[in-house]
């Protein structure tokens, strides 16, 4: 017993009560691309890029493709490219992740009408990992833990695809597990929808290219959210599915429920989550 | 670490006198580190490459052998080479005779993928019964497929089918430009990047000829401890849950992110992801940054004692993990098992002591030692080495005066020249041979995670217990899928 106490007196309280301010410290996020001019015929930073998430005149890169390695940052003579800490970068479409001088961030993702209407008060995921390398799937675990604490909002991962909204695809597509993915997609009832987490699901990544893979699934089930990153941080994961359903954080702690009076049935615990407006 | 070993791609001796000298010193003691195949100049050979540990060093011996008729297999003799003759059948297409079971490894080749052809060992009788799970799994985790044959409760028989993760690392590593491969090899196993990365590393700057100063092997060394931290408490975490054992899986798992954490504010990445380049390491160490890194430690030291002692301490702890799935140190050193599964087991297994290569030789560190070979030993060794890393750590940061990150230039790799990069991750030793053609450029990759030779050690494991205790079991061993199929 007094162990126990002691476990509970270290823990305290550990999760991030604003996951909108919150801010990664060190994180090599999302790239920012200045109006510095290119050396003549330079290309060093597509060069350097192992995943080709580069294009040049104008340099431009996609976040689809990039894994954040920053090479292309140390290879600019020009200094054109740094990375920020910044986890804003979810995107509802692929064309969306490519970020240059003229458009700096990708297009916000926006309130789907459909989706929060369904599930802006519960959204159940089932994660698919397909070639995933396991830091996409510690980093999708990482949601469900007291700290980023993704079930405030209604959303958890299930065991079941039978009881899932969304399947998160984790990895680049392996052709040894196309055909167990199919039968995981099938097994989701409608509606529902397809995330695809990390630079693997939604490119390829590094492995783009590669003749192990089968990608034809993201090409037939388009996914609704693309989490950019190697792995995303799970802040990016929050903020992507926050702006897709239309949640919004209250900005005050929650007031301690009351005590129940005798005979009286315990207070609900009030929502955390308020839709937005 | 990495401990290293480069040379002139050694001349093929004949077949006959290569396995007489591999059964030879086997049996006389030396370990196997790795043995693979690579593609000869004459297609319709296959070069053997097998690569000993004897007296503190690594030895290589090599062949060449026609791929029909092949080769007599040794896994009978010696059953740690049983994976390795598998992997190399079924990756050069040589024919290997004798061997037990030649089943696929990670079916690198066939399109369709044959996933469902998995020749399982079957048991006949009315009181036995199959349970097949995955590749899809209840958790948030990678696929493979287990496969259960049991009488009643118990589990008679376990078979791993994997090869689903196959996404074909190895072929991509042969890019022109050997020394820019890290990325690509930080995402081999992402769960430990940093001991993949070290072992490319080493093995490159073998190749290269290029010194590593003191101040990036120690910053190195720093990764290799931290990421070890992280996943011991990710893996705690994960067998507390298991057991609903709920303070453990809350606490070591928010403690996990203060170390990943302390990754990130190093370098960038919660999975150290960039810290590791050829030549050196890319962490600039302030003053600052290391009074950061020492307060985290010193916050995991304090919370890290009470729910240490929780856990430990419970009888409903000891009562699920005692005597669970147990190993005995023979089976660990007859099937070659690596890391803290032979730790857990009576076996002093530690590439960090044993080779004793840069920055261990100047901060040494002790193989942590279980002797039941149980959950519960797999448990103990996890919470013991954080404690012996958190150590190591503190000390190895006293070595690193503040300054500038420690990277350096590395130049052209030697011409038909191998060299070896073994690392001692949290799981066991990584090894990564690279073999260079005429021009410096890469003719073969290998690439071996530890989870190669220890998934056969968690099926044996599951022999005779209860099909209820395979989470626990399964958590305690943690290994990597992808890192077995490449």
């Amino acid at each position: 017993m007094l162990n126990a106490l002691k476990v509970r007196m270290s823990q305290g309280k550990q999760y991030i009560r604003d996951v909108r301010a919150a801010v990664p410290k060190g994180f090599r996020g999302r790239p920012l691309i200045s109006n510095a001019a290119c050396q003549a015929s330079c290309s060093a930073c597509a060069d350097v890029c192992p995943t080709a998430a580069i294009s040049l005149e104008p340099v431009r890169l996609d976040l689809g493709r990039c894994i954040f390695c920053s090479e292309c940052a140390a290879a600019c003579p020009a200094s054109k490219i740094a990375f920020t800490p910044e986890v804003r970068m979810a995107g509802a479409a692929p064309e969306s992740l490519v970020v240059g001088a003229a458009q700096s961030v990708p297009s916000p993702v926006a309130v789907s009408a459909e989706l929060k209407k369904l599930f802006g008060r519960s959204l159940k995921l089932r994660s698919v990992s397909t070639g995933g390398c396991n830091s996409c799937e510690l980093e999708c675990n990482a949601m469900a833990n007291v700290n980023f604490d993704f079930g405030r909002y209604g959303i958890d991962w299930v065991a079941s695809p039978r009881h899932a909204d969304a399947l998160v695809l984790s990895g680049p597509l392996t052709r040894n597990m196309s055909e167990a993915l199919e039968l995981a997609w099938v097994g989701l009832p409608d509606p529902k929808f397809v995330i695809a987490f990390g630079a693997c699901a939604i490119s390829g990544g590094p492995y783009a290219g590669s003749e192990a893979l089968e990608r034809g699934f993201s090409e037939r089930f388009r996914p609704q959210l693309y989490l950019p990153g190697c792995p995303p941080h799970p802040l990016t994961f929050l903020h992507g599915l926050l702006d897709l359903l239309g949640l919004e954080v209250e900005a005050k702690p929650r007031e301690p429920a009351p005590a129940p009076s005798p005979g009286q049935k315990p207070a609900g615990v009030e929502p955390w989550v308020a839709p937005k407006g | 670490m990495s401990a290293t070993l480069k040379l002139e791609t050694p001349k093929p001796s004949a077949p006959g006198e290569f396995f007489q000298a591999l059964r030879t010193r086997l049996s006389d003691g030396a370990r196997l580190v790795t043995f693979y195949g690579s593609p000869a100049d004459d297609s319709a050979q296959v070069a053997l490459t097998a690569i000993l540990e004897e007296k503190r060093a690594l030895q290589p011996l090599r062949t060449s052998v026609a791929k029909v008729p092949g080769f007599h297999s040794l896994s009978r003799e010696h059953h740690t080479l049983h994976i390795f003759e598998r992997e190399v059948a079924e990756q050069e297409s040589v024919e290997v005779h004798g061997h037990p079971w030649l089943k696929p490894v990670r079916y690198p080749k066939s399109a369709p993928a044959p996933m469902r052809d998995y020749p399982f060992y079957e048991l006949a009788g009315k009181e036995i019964h199959e349970v097949g799970v995955g590749p899809i799994h209840a958790g948030v985790i990678e696929p493979g497929h287990f496969r259960f044959m049991c009488l009643g409760e118990m589990v008679h028989h376990l078979e791993i089918q994997l090869g689903y993760q196959h996404r074909g690392a190895e072929k991509l590593l042969l890019k022109p430009n050997p020394r820019a491969l890290a990325p690509l090899v930080e995402t081999i196993a992402g769960d430990t990047s940093i001991a993949h990365a070290w072992a490319y590393c080493a093995a490159i700057e073998a190749l290269a000829g290029a010194e590593i100063s003191p101040a990036a092997q120690f910053s190195r060394g720093i990764a290799l401890e931290l990421e070890r931290i992280a996943m011991h408490l990710a893996g705690l975490s994960g067998m507390a849950t298991d057991i609903a054992f709920l303070p453990g899986g809350t606490t070591w798992g928010r403690l996990r992110t203060t170390a990943i954490n302390t990754a990130m504010l190093l370098c960038g990445s919660r999975f150290g992801r960039g810290w590791l380049r050829p030549g050196g390491a890319r962490v600039a160490f302030t003053a600052e940054l290391k009074d950061a890194v020492r307060a985290n430690m010193k916050l995991l030291e304090r919370d890290l004692a009470p729910i240490n002692k929780h856990f430990l301490e419970a009888h409903t702890v000891q009562h699920r993990l005692k005597g669970v799935s147990v190993l005995t140190s023979n089976q660990v050193k007859e099937l070659g098992l690596v890391g803290m599964a032979a730790r857990c087991a009576g076996v002093t297994l530690d590439a960090r002591a044993s080779l004793r290569s840069a920055p261990w030789d100047k901060l040494s560190i002790e193989p942590v030692i279980e002797p039941t070979g149980d959950c519960w030993a797999r448990a103990r060794v996890r919470i013991r080495e954080i404690d012996a890393s958190l150590k190591w750590l503190n000390a190895a940061l006293d070595k690193i005066e503040p300054g500038p990150a420690p990277t350096s230039k590395v130049g052209a790799l030697a011409p038909n020249s191998l060299a070896v990069g073994v690392c001692e991750g949290w799981r066991g030793e990584v090894v990564h041979v690279l073999e260079t053609d005429g021009r410096g450029l890469l003719r073969h990759y290998r690439v071996q995670d530890p989870s190669l030779r220890n998934w056969f050690g968690l099926a044996q494991a599951m022999r005779e217990n209860e099909i209820s205790d395979f989470p626990i079991t399964n958590k305690s061993f943690d290994l990597s899928y992808c890192g077995n199929d490449l």
